[in-house]
């Protein structure tokens, strides 16, 4: 005797496709919205002459996190531009600037409302769960009829990976806040509202900016990913390498993935770390 | 007048029923509500009054239900059962928004770990209250400037509550209860995180600051010391329970039960008997109408070899010894004034301690208008501290 499948490919497939007949006209806003956004932050950064941007990014690095990191800016862009990577590496970047505002400013309120509703705590935990296991791939097929095949597609299935440590850690950092200083803050008569703009957030906020960096990582990584539907950016040249199987441009490729990493990296950690020094 | 007034104040955690409530009118007690109920006792029947500008203290061991009470004074945490007065008005009919408001303005709570914001500078830290509660920046600034000062900080302004010590963090904990003037301070266990010396120095320097700003105060600790330099009232809880209220004396000389006595034994009568509690009737003459005959008659009468003297309003103007007088009367001088010596000058409320160190006896023992209350001799101190064990 056999036990029949159980059609739960089918009814995700079925909600997907009623999801896509009814609510396209939202899923097409969206789209338009996040494609032209895009669009013109590809544009405004490739009108920008290389050198120029390396310069400015070279400045923001040594500004904010010391010159090792602004060498270190000034060597890599410069290594990417030589390998005749700019174009991508700026389609990338704009890409995990698009995907990251977005996972942000919908993570972190998330992260707040779950740290002080426990009902919405309850139910956002075991979604969150679910959205770090699924392999990330996945994410990519449901995409495809809500926005069509292109950047949008990508940076709907990046936010969806990427925003889970920007809940967590925001959760995470307001509910570190020592209980006696929220009774201090009671105690003196706040309001909900001003003890969280007050004591809250701001003790809350080194948590939180290690979660933003989390954030980008996993919105840098996801957007490689994001080629096979058609992201373009550095991806793509990955993506070409391997159908060509051209290890070396692969190769290339991949660096400049690398050094983007790295900047992203130690430019947020930096303004993470000053967060703990007042 | 009537600062606080609780009355039947009692607060039992999780959600108990009527019937469960009632158990404890029937004198269950904490242990067996736990065990038979489920219920956690916090407080119970607890009902005392606090006059304006008067020191409260409560006392009792970890557990024994103070820290719930001052909590319950502001609502932090909620009452089950009793009412507290605060001005008149009932704390507990308050809704959210008026709670808030009574919260900015009529209590400033110390805390024992401080519980600085160390995301705020020290003036920041002090001007929380005043700015929660809406005031202008300047305003903000002024006040908690005022605050700084009082508590002797001025200057560390800007600089981060963990740039400070242990002591100094608390006076910030204290200019921002006082920055917001409230007439009332809750001081939970507030010096019990510092080291001994610099405890010493912060109850000192509250009494004086008490002196100036005249607070009511609720201050909790497990320190009878400290209850009793600190407290004009004192109360005492065990178990959730009150089990006995009055001054320090009272308490000292009465302790209600044993839990009462174990408290009271350890402590150094020295510092907590006053002059006021072993002085003896002072031997006076008045002067000018008293001369050195009356004053060698008086002092035969008694057998002491000095006398005081005072003026008709019995303000003191000195002593004279029988050597002195003797003396004035072979010169044939009737006036005192000749022969008057200063005494040592002992207020009422000096503590033992600093009588063993004064250098001549008897010493006169004088209020603040210098009216003659009593004298010590050398004796009475001796015989204070065993009396009174």
């Amino acid at each position: 005797m056999t036990i029949p499948k159980l059609p739960l490919g089918e009814a995700i497939e079925a909600a997907i496709d009623f999801l896509t007949e009814n609510f396209s006209f939202i899923t097409k806003a969206v789209s338009n919205v996040v494609e032209n956004a895009n669009e013109v932050l590809v544009e405004n950064l490739e009108k920008i002459p290389p050198m120029v941007l390396i310069l400015l990014i070279a400045l923001l690095a040594w500004r904010l996190a010391g010159r090792r990191i602004a060498l270190f800016s000034v060597a890599g862009l410069a290594l990417i531009w030589n390998l005749g990577l700019w174009g991508a590496t700026m389609a990338t970047i704009s890409l995990v600037i698009a995907a990251t505002l977005v996972a942000i400013s919908l993570g972190i309120p998330i992260g707040i409302a779950s740290a002080l509703f426990p009902l919405v705590n309850r139910i956002v935990l075991p979604i969150l769960d679910l959205m770090q296991t699924m392999p990330a791939f996945v994410y990519l097929i449901p995409a495809i009829p809500f926005f069509g095949l292109g950047p949008v597609s990508a940076v709907f299935s990046t936010v969806i990976f990427a925003m889970p440590p920007a809940i967590r850690l925001t959760d995470l950092g307001i509910r570190q806040v020592p209980k006696e200083l929220i009774e201090a803050a009671d105690a003196f008569g706040s309001s909900r509202l001003q003890k969280l703009l007050k004591v809250q957030l701001p003790l809350a906020r080194p948590t939180i900016m290690a979660g933003v960096n989390q954030t980008i990582m996993l919105s840098l990584s996801m957007v490689v990913i994001a080629a096979m539907i058609g992201a373009g950016g550095l991806g793509s040249e990955v993506w070409k390498a391997i159908q060509r199987f051209k290890p070396g441009m692969g190769f290339e490729a991949g660096l400049a993935v690398v050094i983007i990493a790295i900047i992203f990296d130690r430019i947020t950690q930096k303004i993470t770390h000053q967060g703990k020094t007042h | 007048m009537e600062k606080i007034k609780v009355e039947k104040l009692g607060k039992v955690f999780g959600k108990p029923s009527r019937q469960v409530l009632s158990l404890l009118d029937q004198g269950w007690n904490r242990e067996r509500l736990a065990k038979e109920k489920g219920f956690a006792l916090g407080l119970w029947d607890v009902s005392f009054t606090v006059e304006e500008g008067e020191v409260l203290v409560v006392m009792g061991l970890s557990g024994s239900g103070k820290s719930t009470l001052i909590r319950c004074l502001n609502r932090l945490i909620e009452p089950t059962a009793g009412s507290i007065l605060i001005d008149g008005t009932d704390v507990r009919g308050l809704n959210e928004a008026q709670l808030r408001e009574f919260r900015q303005t009529r209590f400033g709570m110390v805390f024992q770990r401080f519980a600085l914001f160390p995301h705020r500078t020290v003036i920041q830290n002090v001007a929380y209250g005043l700015e929660i509660h809406g005031e202008s920046k300047d305003t903000c600034r002024k006040k908690a400037e005022d605050a700084l000062a009082l508590v002797g900080l001025k200057g560390w302004e800007d600089n981060y509550p963990d740039q400070l010590s242990g002591g100094m963090q608390q006076r910030v904990g204290l200019a921002r209860a006082l920055a917001i003037d409230p007439g009332i301070l809750l001081m939970d266990e507030a010096f019990s995180a510092l080291d001994p010396l610099i405890r010493k120095e912060m109850q000192e320097e509250l009494l004086q600051l008490q002196s100036r700003v005249g607070k009511t105060i609720v201050f909790i600790t497990h320190d009878l010391d400290e209850a009793l330099k600190l407290g004009d009232k004192i109360i005492i809880l065990k178990d959730g329970r009150l089990v006995q209220q009055g001054t320090p004396e009272e308490i000292l000389t009465n302790p209600a039960d044993d839990y009462v006595e174990k408290f009271v034994e350890d402590v150094d009568m020295s510092k907590v008997l006053t002059a006021s509690s072993i002085m003896k009737k002072a031997y006076s003459i008045t002067w000018p109408k008293d001369g050195p005959k009356t004053a060698l008659r008086e002092m035969e009468e008694v057998g002491i070899s000095s006398i005081f003297v005072v003026d008709r309003k019995r303000l003191l103007l000195g002593i004279v010894n029988a050597d002195d007088a003797s003396e004035l009367i072979r010169k044939g001088i009737s006036d005192l004034k000749e022969i008057l010596k200063e005494p040592s000058r002992v207020t009422p409320d000096t503590s033992l301690t600093e009588l063993f160190a004064l250098e001549s006896f008897p010493a006169a023992v004088v209020d603040e208008s210098g009216v003659l209350k009593g004298a010590i001799v050398r004796g009475n101190i001796i015989a204070g501290l065993n009396r009174e064990r």
